[in-house]
């Protein structure tokens, strides 16, 4: 067939231009075999650029373009909508990078830099020669939502993705929703009641006709590909019949074994049968095993026998329940970096040196101290109360590198809240830098300073010990470069956020990114906060990264309204440029199917030869370079096509 | 079974007392510290500027001494420990430092003559260097010094002091947790002790600048006393002549300071490890204590 | 009091020796001052660690040569340890005082002669060893 390419040199303002002979280049390559039109324009990406490869298609019949420019990360999806509005297959369209791999990299040396790109759009050419029209894939999308971790960021998406007339199964791995957001005493700015801005979520989310809540329950596996997962969902043997359950409190009750109670961070105790806190949802119990004399040892069993509903079941088992949904928003949210860490500050063994959320639960009226702050040594309430930021947060050297974000308020908030608690405790707050950057916050850490008398000392504490019943805080105040020592009734540690200890495992489940940090990777750090570059998951929450409530129920949204636009479509259309066999070559030795991260590879026993699932290929290579045999080889980049491509770029 | 040893200049000298007593109870425990047959001074400090190469050479002497005789090196004193595994780290890790470092040692023509096989291959960091409670731990190992114990010390309570440069730079000395070190206490409930946790047990006694002001250490070291006094301890145990120095002997101004001062003797962790395993009294020299720890003991019913 | 501040002065030549005798980074110190809070002698120094610091950062190195701060420091390596950016204040005492000593710019050393006679003959030799080389050169 005549080839007829059409080669576009972006200036790209001087980015390129400034650098590249971009005149020089189009003008070379209007001779290159094959090329039909060769120019160069100012900016290829603009409205007028892309009308100038539209036009250039039809008059001069383009059978194929390459747009010179920026990376195809940036624009090759505008340059092949471009060929689409021109009636030209899209993947006909090829971008030759001349600018983040020539002009940027090569400033020093124009003339090499020109000769370079001349060289790269050369192989472009040969590529766009041999690429074949290919048409995107398209799957079928179930139109159901899986949403991980029952938080404020789950529910949330949860509701959004309900109400714009979806289902969704929202699961979570504690009794109740509402994770850690239920614990706190008051959200700061405002100082509303946590629990009463959320419980009326948590009880939407019960409520919904669409929301399949289930609590105490884990993802197993997950399998398949956006629009078409295949979830294995675990509910974990609560050894209550939980539907028959009618929530009358009776067993916990009269259970005589106790432990300490992770909803209160410690500081108080739950029965083995237990449902976390009074405004749960479900409020119904479940049965902690390992802490039952019934299930360790065969004693007791009051709770079966006093459960007027005959709900208590001690034979029940873990069941598994297969779902299939069509996007998965992960929402597991953080927990605190444990104190066990810092020496220095007791490593967790000094009882009145308390991490923040102990300290939500003692501010809390419903707390184990009924709202008044009290140590938890003595049970004395507190005069002096040092409030301790970046405890394991901007500590590069033995601990996180990065900022935590709500510590500085949320501390403020604390001795704020103690004041009010106390009117004639004193309050003193150790900070690096105060952080107030969210709406109303630099307003309230004024109102902390001003009207509470909250003393903020500049300055990190390097150790805390217990002496006389005190706790003696050696700190600093850089300010006026003097060391400074308090013996404080309490100490509160704002601890750094890290991501709940479950999610790791569930990233490498679902086989969506983390950072170095364990937080879920987002797909672009500005532009697609709130999808992972996995097809079909999305993030919400702390999860993702250390947030506050606001930024965590928004970006909540967003995941949903992600979901809400993937399933607004009949269909989801993938990438063709995926991996194929040429069955003929095919020796069936399987090296693909081991190989593959997708598990898109597989065998067929009849034939006996791979085959690669279109619908879940996501075109990495790894099968195509472990194929002994060459059979395995990429829609549009053949080994044909590499070897044409190199030898364009060797030559002279 | 042998195990090189390198007293360091103090033990040799002043603190023989320290050095008496660990000899004695690594042989009880069936080991023969062979002392090094020659050897100086390691410098007692480790510099902290990156152009330093004369600066660690005794260290390096020393290390290369040690390699004839095998690949451990035991010492007991903190800064001695500090100054060669710290330098022993450069050897191991430093090109440029190790070739100069060995190069000037060669050119020390005396040290050839003396010894025959001096840096006949270069130092590089062969050696391993131990302290003393380590070869206790790893090599005899507390659970048989356990066994080994002969006297009920159970009515003692022990304040293990850790100083300083046992713990750190802690990604150097790699000695044990620098925040809460346990090696003491494992080692002191090992010999039956009660162990008496302290918040100051890592806090520095002064070091070396009480001879430039007395005062300084005074101050440092009446923290550390204090708050092993505060926590009812009976004794405060250490590992370093110039701790123990600090510790103790500036207690005679202590007592001046603070009225009411509650003194605490101040014995190495070796002449305590020497009464449990009931070594001949020979060994255990109280001589040069200022707060004497006899009556302590006497009253303990330990000696 | 006024600072003038230019590239010559926060990026001179002694300062740069600083950090490179020290082999620290300077602007890594976001002067949180836990140095200075855990420096078990800090209420002897004339400059606290932190201030030191802030001080090079500044790029005048004058008035911490000048300090006593830097002859008060036991090397104990407390601040190094707790830093949360890694900063070795230890480091950068030591290179102070090389400095000062190798320029022989005078300052509150330890003179051999004026070592105590109890010094010499009570305590123990490494503590005078030490002393002697990191105070005196």
């Amino acid at each position: 067939m005549e080839h007829r390419i059409g080669v576009f040199v972006c200036h790209c303002g001087s980015n390129i231009a400034g650098v590249v002979d971009v005149k020089r280049v189009a003008e070379e390559l209007a001779d290159y075999p094959g090329v039909a039109f060769s120019t160069d324009y100012t900016y290829m990406c603009s409205d007028p650029g892309q009308n100038l490869v539209k036009e250039a298609i039809k008059e001069h019949k383009l059978t194929g373009v390459v747009v010179s420019a920026c990376s195809p990360t940036l624009h090759e999806a505008t340059f092949r909508r471009a060929g689409v509005g021109a009636d030209l297959n899209p993947y006909m369209v090829e971008i030759a990078n001349i600018r983040e791999q020539c002009s940027w990299v090569h400033m020093e040396d124009k003339p090499r830099a020109t000769e370079k790109a001349i060289k790269i759009i050369k192989t472009m050419i040969e590529k766009v020669k041999q690429d074949e029209a290919l048409d995107p894939i398209a799957v079928p999308v179930t139109k159901r939502a899986l949403v991980v971790g029952g938080g404020v960021a789950g529910i949330q998406a949860a509701l959004d993705i309900a109400n714009a007339g979806h289902e969704v199964i929202l699961v979570e791995k504690e009794a109740s929703i509402g994770g850690h957001m239920a614990q706190l005493s008051e959200t700061f700015p405002t100082l509303d009641c946590s629990q009463c801005i959320l419980t009326p979520k948590m009880v939407d989310a019960a409520q919904h006709p669409r929301i399949k809540l289930m609590t105490y329950c884990e993802i197993e596996d997950v399998a398949g590909y956006v629009g078409n997962f295949k979830v294995k969902i675990r509910k974990k043997a609560a050894y209550v019949n939980r539907d028959v359950c009618t929530g009358c409190g009776l067993c916990s009750e009269k259970c005589p074994a106790k432990t300490d109670s992770e909803f209160e961070e410690g500081l108080a105790k739950r029965k083995a049968i237990y449902t976390p806190f009074p405004q749960a949802v479900p409020n119904k119990p479940v049965l902690d095993a390992e802490h039952c004399l019934y299930m360790q040892s065969g004693k007791c069993g009051i709770c079966a026998k006093i459960c007027p509903v005959d709900a208590v079941d001690y034979e029940q088992k873990d069941e598994f329940v297969d779902e299939e949904v069509g996007a998965i928003v992960v929402a597991t949210g953080y927990d605190l970096y444990p104190m066990i860490n810092i020496g220095e500050y007791g490593g967790g063994k000094i009882k009145d040196v308390v991490t923040s959320l102990q300290f939500e639960r003692l501010l809390s009226a419903s707390g184990p101290t009924s709202g008044v702050v009290r140590r938890p040594s003595d049970g004395e309430i507190p005069k002096e109360v040092v409030f301790l930021t970046c405890v394991g947060s901007r500590d590069p050297e033995h601990h996180k590198a990065y900022c935590s974000k709500i510590c500085c308020m949320y501390l403020t908030k604390h001795a704020m809240l103690y004041k009010h608690n106390q009117h004639d405790g004193q309050a003193y707050l150790f900070y690096m830098d105060v952080r107030t950057g969210g709406k109303g916050y630099e307003e309230f850490y004024q109102r902390a300073a001003e009207e509470d008398d909250v003393l903020y000392i500049r300055g990190k504490v390097s150790k805390l010990y217990e002496e006389d019943g005190k706790v003696m805080v050696w700190g600093v105040d850089t300010l006026t470069g003097q060391k400074v020592e308090i013996a404080a009734d309490m100490v509160v540690l704002g601890l750094a956020m890290v991501p709940n200890a479950a999610a790791l495992e569930l990233a490498k489940k679902l086989k969506i990114q983390v950072n170095e940090w364990g937080f879920l990777s987002e797909a672009h750090p500005k532009l697609r906060p709130v999808e992972s570059l996995a097809p079909g998951f999305y993030l919400a929450g702390a999860a993702q990264g250390p947030k506050d409530i606001p930024d965590a129920v928004a970006q909540a949204s967003g995941a949903a309204a992600k979901v809400a636009s993937l399933f607004a479509e009949k269909e989801y259309h993938r990438e063709p440029i995926i991996a194929f066999v040429d069955e003929d070559d095919c020796a069936g030795c399987r090296v693909c199917v081991s190989v593959c991260p997708y598990d898109a590879a597989e065998f067929d026993e009849e034939r006996k030869v791979a085959h690669i699932q279109e619908a879940i290929c996501e075109g990495c290579g790894a099968c195509i370079a472990a194929c002994p045999s060459g059979s395995v080889t990429q829609k549009n980049l053949t080994d044909d096509q590499l070897f044409k491509m190199v030898t364009a770029a060797l030559e002279d | 079974m042998k195990i090189p040893y390198y007293p360091g200049c103090t033990l040799h000298e002043r603190a023989l007392d320290f050095d008496k007593a660990s000899r004695e109870c690594a042989r009880a425990l069936d080991i023969e510290l062979e002392e090094l047959d020659i050897w100086t001074c390691c410098g007692a400090v480790f510099p902290l500027t990156t152009d330093s190469v004369m600066d660690i050479l005794a260290g390096v002497r020393n290390l290369a001494y040690a390699a004839r005789l095998g690949d451990k090196v035991v010492t007991l004193c903190s800064f001695c420990y500090n100054v060669l595994k710290r330098t022993n780290k450069v050897m191991r890790e430093d090109p440029e430092k190790r070739e100069k470092a060995n190069l000037f040692l060669k050119a020390d023509t005396e040290a050839r003559e003396k010894i025959e096989s001096y840096l006949k291959e270069d130092y590089v960091g062969q050696v391993d260097v131990l302290h003393y409670i380590e070869m206790l731990r790893d090599v005899v190992g507390f659970d048989k010094i356990r066994e080994r114990v002969k006297v009920d010390l159970s009515g003692l309570k022990v304040a293990p002091y850790y100083g300083c440069m046992l713990l750190r730079p802690k990604n150097e000395m790699e000695f044990d947790d620098h925040e809460q070190p346990t090696i003491f206490e494992d080692f002191l409930e090992a010999i039956g002790c009660e162990v008496v946790d302290f918040p100051m047990k890592t806090e520095c006694c002064g070091g070396f600048q009480v001879v430039r002001e007395e005062d300084t250490a005074v101050a440092c070291s009446q923290n550390v006393v204090n708050s092993a006094a505060r926590r009812d301890a009976d004794i405060i145990i250490t590992t370093c002549p110039l701790c123990r120095y600090n510790l103790d002997v500036l207690q005679k101004q202590m007592e001046k300071n603070v009225s009411g001062f509650r003194k605490l003797p101040v014995v190495y962790f070796t002449q305590l490890l020497g009464i449990a395993l009931g070594i001949d009294e020979e060994y255990l020299d109280f001589s040069d204590n200022y707060v004497d720890p006899r009556p302590l003991l006497a009253e303990k019913s330990l000696v | 009091m006024r600072l003038k501040l230019s590239s010559e002065v926060v990026k001179g030549d002694l300062v740069e020796r600083v950090e490179e005798l020290s082999g620290q980074n300077l602007s890594a110190c976001y002067q949180c001052g836990r140095c200075s809070a855990g420096c078990p002698v800090v209420e002897e120094m004339d400059i606290v660690p932190s201030e030191v610091i802030r001080l090079l950062q500044l790029g005048q190195v004058e008035p911490t040569l000048e300090s006593e701060t830097i002859w008060i420091c036991a090397s104990c390596l407390q601040c190094a340890s707790r830093c949360p950016r890694g900063v070795e204040f230890s480091s950068i005492c030591d290179a102070l005082r090389a400095i000062v000593l190798r320029k022989r710019l005078g300052g509150t050393v330890v003179d051999a002669d004026e070592v105590t006679r109890t010094m010499v003959s009570d305590a123990p030799q490494m503590g005078v060893v030490g002393a002697l080389r990191k105070l005196n050169g």
